[in-house]
């Protein structure tokens, strides 16, 4: 990082999370580089959606320091900046693809035309009209992926946002987090596959709660001599 | 409070999507005094006592009912966490939760109390207007008492077993199957403290005596009282951090 960079968007010192009587996150320290994608990679039950919750200010018992966009997490000021769209996906069944985005529209002060852009970018244009109860489960999260589009948020957190999606549709939703992310926003994506971790600018390895890693993808492969990401990450845990 | 007509517009649109809860919500009140009525056709004057009651209990159940399984539904199926991510503050959620079933109360109390007047020939003393505000008080505190339910509830066979647990006893010491003065003293002391009693007594005043509006809209305004602190405690248990 040298001084012509902008301020990351977001910073973590000794973070850490205690749920349910276990340490979910054991002091982590980064920074997100503002402006870029950042893949939040490592195993299932790790700490990424802890760590997601925690940086949209809605996670019990943080300790450390989170900084957002140059305000502590959680601040009401974030509120209108975020998108975040979980991992389960959270929309009402009840309610059409459209009703759903025109009420989160409503909520984050988005344009009204800007209901029809969403779902043109997430690519749910026939579905606009149905009931998400009847959609598929692919074309539900991408509901959810749409209601953290509105409103033009400068920080957009995707919790697995590409689980379960063929890949023609994951290399639609890549190109279009590569949009979001040359339109000046910050991203943070997690998964659990490590091939993601090569189509992000910057990847966070997190693994039981501790950082492995931050670094760019190239420098990974570079570091633990292999460019196969599963591998680089394998070798990373055993040389933990 | 920003939020609380798009959060109003919201839960009426999830109830229009739901054509058979808005036809149960409307028709089984008005079934339900229809037998009423019919059970007492040789007794009219217990019809014309204890039928009253009945258009201020329906709102209490129906709403309690609606109230509990829709918030208990945001805060299991991730919706309620992802509100919290928005600007939309808690009473701004609930105002418009609030807005919403005081909106569907109105036209339910409408319809029972329509036909209750008309067709089945019961007499109101006092004001219809204060009838109908009464039987929304009643629906926003069915609002309040579900919100709180939801919090105590992990899934939607708990919450429906709150029903029992809170709106039961309610209706045995409102005055509806016993008049309250001819409890005993504790029992009417436990009657003193609940809300629907509050509004049984207000009900009573308007149907029977002639020019007891006054009464009725002190016993309305306990009511609302009630409502009003139940559905702040119950915006106390939605947090925006959980674990």
């Amino acid at each position: 990082m040298n001084y012509l960079e902008p301020a990351p968007a977001v910073t973590a010192h000794e973070l850490a999370v205690r749920r349910g009587g276990r340490e979910v996150l054991r002091g982590l320290s980064f920074a997100l580089p503002a402006g870029r994608i950042t893949g939040l990679i490592g195993p299932s039950g790790g700490g990424k959606t802890t760590l997601m919750r925690a940086v949209v200010g809605v996670q019990r018992r943080v300790r450390g320091e989170l900084m957002v966009l140059g305000l502590p997490a959680g601040s009401a000021a974030l509120r209108r900046r975020l998108g975040y769209a979980t991992q389960a996906y959270a929309a009402y069944d009840d309610l059409t693809v459209r009703e759903n985005l025109e009420y989160f529209g409503a909520l984050m002060g988005a344009r009204k035309a800007q209901v029809g852009e969403v779902i043109e970018r997430v690519d749910l244009v026939g579905a606009a009209g149905q009931l998400v109860r009847s959609l598929s489960g692919g074309q539900r999260s991408r509901v959810s992926l749409a209601t953290a589009l509105l409103g033009e948020p400068e920080l957009l957190v995707l919790d697995e946002p590409t689980v379960g999606l063929d890949p023609l549709l994951r290399e639609r939703l890549w190109s279009l987090f590569r949009e979001l992310s040359a339109g000046g926003a910050t991203l943070l994506v997690s998964s659990h596959v490590m091939e993601e971790a090569g189509r992000c600018d910057e990847v966070l390895l997190l693994r039981d709660g501790l950082l492995l890693a931050q670094s760019t993808p190239a420098e990974l492969t570079e570091r633990t001599g292999t460019d196969d990401l599963d591998r680089a990450f394998l070798r990373l845990v055993e040389s933990q | 409070m920003s939020g609380t007509p798009a959060t109003t517009l919201r839960v009426l649109r999830q109830l229009r999507h739901d054509p058979r809860t808005i036809a149960l919500l409307l028709i089984v009140p008005a079934a339900l005094m229809t037998i009423f009525r019919f059970v007492y056709d040789h007794e009219h004057a217990t019809f014309e006592t204890a039928g009253p009651a009945l258009m201020v209990i329906f709102p209490l159940i129906t709403m309690f009912l609606v109230s509990s399984i829709a918030l208990l539904r945001e805060r299991t199926t991730g919706t309620l966490e992802r509100l919290m991510t928005t600007p939309l503050s808690r009473l701004a959620l609930l105002a418009g939760y609030g807005l919403a079933f005081t909106l569907l109360a109105i036209v339910q109390a409408g319809v029972v109390t329509g036909l209750s007047l008309g067709a089945l020939g019961l007499d109101v003393a006092g004001s219809t207007a204060l009838l109908v505000a009464l039987a929304t008080a009643v629906a926003l505190l069915g609002l309040g008492l579900g919100l709180l339910a939801s919090a105590f509830a992990r899934s939607e066979f708990q919450v429906v077993q709150f029903f029992p647990a809170t709106i039961l006893p309610q209706l045995l010491l409102c005055g509806l199957l016993v008049p309250r003065a001819r409890m005993g003293s504790v029992l009417h002391a436990i009657s003193d403290a609940l809300p629907m009693s509050y509004a049984v007594d207000g009900i009573h005043h308007l149907v029977m005596r002639p020019g007891s509006n006054g009464s009725a809209a002190g016993d309305l305004a306990i009511v609302l009282a009630y409502a009003v602190a139940a559905i702040m405690l119950g915006a106390l248990t939605l947090q925006r951090r959980t674990d």
